[in-house]
């Protein structure tokens, strides 16, 4: 396995050695490469080759497809194709209610659900003016959440990387920790995958009894797993001949691409949304954000690792802080009421009625919310003529124009390291195609 | 700096195409009357205002109005941070607008969404192709006259041209039926479904005796079946 890892790479770095008048013996691919150059082999110089790459490959976790046009071993032209996970959802959200479009989001990045239901519910709150006023309890919650969402996408992303270079261990290592927060997440939510947490102005449930502890003793497994995982990698020659230098993104060009998450840190530009746009109770939280510098395969992976480190540092502040009280706002035009007052009391049963019949009523306007999702800016833009579904609501998905440099970024590279940028672009097929 | 100062600048900068900045829930928007200037202001909110980060292109259908279409773009500059809504519409006959691809290279995605999901041209986009949708499809899917359900196309070696199965179709639970159990979908399904089925309600001994004999899809005459 490791024979075939290095080749790609020994290749180049040959090529660049071959200036050097002092070799004493050639490898094949130098020699090859000398005979192109002399016109030796001119009759070898075919036409150029398309290479169909997914929709169905293990590196293109899910459904991308990409089509290469490969000269030799480099690629001189990549069209990626997207849209066989599209589900119309945009179409969808416009003919329901608010309400009822919170499980559809935990279908997009269906590696952090949590973080989507917080993403959504929160840009609805925007537009009913409320995501202020928010009881703290509930924002707390939501920003564990947020942050438990962010160690599972990351521990993915990281397990699947390192897989798709070569190093089966980490994908194992790391799934046995995301198992622990699936039992989170069940124990929180009632379900494991799709979670569809959040309610417009609240949560579904409160944290249930014993949950803190569960969560604290999983943070402290879970920093150990990571320094694990970390120095598999880190050091890890294959590992880092395979990423360092490769997939390389000026800082200039990721924003131009509107790259975001941790894609656009890796490439040094400083941008959060939790820092620069501050929601929920990030404000009153430490931790920091942590920025490559040379915009390669290997730094957008490292930005990830302390993400995940920054991130349960988050968790332990919120659960120290952690106050009482309601979890849902207490207007019951927006939230249900309990159901021992809908049974009992007339107030409480028109609201309950109007509210799941018609939905929320929203005023008319537009919003636009911006969430930092594991994966990059995940944002919705709702816009509203009033009433309980909204006229049109778009999903600025990140994946989606996090994928749309592959075409600028490809050329040049070899195909070996079509899996070692995609590894480290982290994407999800749910969310770019919607 | 804010974005309403910055808005008003801008707006100062470029004679009368820019509507007053309005302001809700503390965004900031404003409305080109001209489409045809949209890569000229685009140009000028990144050039001069430092909007170097295009977040997001959206598309709206004013379906029954004129113009159709309104086309919504989302500025941010990593040096101000700020952000800023331009909108500007477009009619149906026409539906085309000049492409921002110049001023920033994320719009080339996003403007072939719009494409392929609205059916507004961007002109000067070097790849205008359908994005989400496969090439070739005839409809443009997030106009409002487009049904939910979809509509059946001609292309043949479409896997999936009928309508979506909104109503019927073996998953769906169908309305009457004397209990719950009668109305499963899975009880329309033939022999091993109704086998399970049986055997859950066989299991179910209080509720059997609440209804009597006639519960479930019924006995399946079969030898030696799983419930010896």
């Amino acid at each position: 396995m490791g024979k075939g890892l290095g080749r790609g790479r020994s290749r180049r770095k040959a090529a660049a050695m071959s200036n050097s008048t002092d070799m004493l013996v050639l490898d094949p691919a130098t020699r090859t490469s000398e005979a192109l150059a002399s016109g030796e082999l001119a009759d070898l110089h075919g036409e150029k080759m398309i290479l169909n790459m997914g929709p169905s490959h293990p590196s293109t976790h899910g459904v991308l497809r990409i089509i290469l046009e490969l000269d030799g071993e480099i690629i001189t032209r990549a069209i990626p194709d997207v849209g066989y996970l599209h589900r119309g959802d945009e179409k969808i959200a416009e003919n329901m209610t608010y309400t009822q479009f919170i499980p559809y989001t935990d279908r997009l990045d269906y590696l952090a659900p949590l973080a989507n239901n917080v993403a959504y519910a929160l840009a609805v709150e925007k537009l009913l003016g409320i995501d202020k006023q928010l009881p703290p309890r509930c924002q707390f919650i939501r920003v564990i959440c947020c942050e438990l969402a962010r160690i599972s996408a990351h521990l993915l992303g990281l397990g699947s990387f390192a897989m798709d270079v070569g190093a089966m261990t980490v994908f194992l290592h790391t799934f046995t920790e995301r198992e622990k927060i699936y039992n989170l997440c069940e124990s929180l939510t009632g379900a494991r995958f799709t979670t569809s947490y959040t309610r417009i102005g609240g949560l579904s449930r409160d944290l249930p009894e014993g949950w803190v502890e569960q969560c604290r003793k999983f943070l402290n497994e879970v920093v150990v797993n990571i320094d694990e995982s970390e120095t598999f990698l880190t050091r890890n020659r294959i590992f880092v001949d395979r990423t360092q230098g490769v997939g390389v993104i000026s800082k200039e060009l990721a924003i131009d691409y509107g790259l975001t998450g941790p894609n656009l840190r890796g490439s040094g530009a400083d941008y959060d949304l939790r820092k620069k746009q501050p929601y929920l109770v990030y404000e009153q939280l430490e931790f920091e954000v942590p920025v490559g510098s040379k915009g390669d395969s290997y730094d957008r992976y490292l930005c990830r690792m302390e993400e995940m480190r920054q991130s349960v540092r988050i968790i332990h502040q919120c659960l120290d802080k952690l106050p009482g009280g309601p979890v849902n706002v207490a207007d019951k035009k927006i939230v249900l009421p309990p159901k021992h007052e809908v049974m009992t009391k007339m107030e409480e049963l028109i609201h309950h009625f109007i509210n799941v019949t018609q939905g929320i009523n929203a005023p008319a306007g537009e919003v636009y919310f911006g969430h930092e999702n594991p994966k990059g800016e995940l944002g919705f833009y709702i816009n509203s003529k009033g009433g309980g579904t909204p006229y049109r609501l778009k999903i600025r998905s990140p994946s989606f124009v996090n994928l749309s440099i592959l075409s600028k970024l490809l050329p040049g590279h070899m195909v070996s390291d079509v899996v070692s940028i995609l590894g480290s672009f982290d994407f999800v097929m749910g969310e770019c195609d919607r | 700096m804010d974005a309403i100062t910055l808005a008003k600048q801008l707006k100062a900068n470029l004679e009368n195409l820019l509507s007053e900045p309005t302001e809700f829930r503390g965004e900031v928007s404003m409305v080109l009357s001209d489409p045809e200037r949209v890569a000229d202001v685009c140009a000028a909110a990144k050039n001069e205002f430092g909007f170097d980060y295009l977040v997001d292109i959206s598309s709206l259908d004013n379906y029954g109005e004129d113009p159709r279409f309104t086309i919504v773009y989302h500025l941010y500059g990593h040096e101000h941070g700020c952000y800023l809504r331009l909108k500007t519409d477009v009619g149906e006959e026409r539906a085309e607008l000049p492409s921002v691809i110049d001023v920033w290279k994320t719009a080339d995605w996003h403007e072939r969404e719009i494409y392929d999901m609205m059916g507004v041209r961007f002109r000067g986009h070097p790849d205008l192709r359908r994005i989400l949708m496969w090439e070739g499809y005839p409809y443009f899917p997030l106009r409002k006259d487009f049904p939910l359900a979809g509509k059946p196309t001609d292309l043949p070696e479409v896997a999936f041209s009928e309508r979506a199965p909104q109503a019927g179709g073996p998953f769906v639970t169908v309305a009457g039926g004397k209990d719950t159990i009668s109305r499963e979908p899975r009880v329309r399904i033939p022999e091993t479904d109704a086998l399970e089925m049986n055997a859950r309600v066989e299991r179910r001994a209080d509720v059997k005796d609440a209804h009597g004999k006639g519960l479930g899809p019924g006995p399946i005459e079969k030898e030696g079946g799983r419930h010896e």
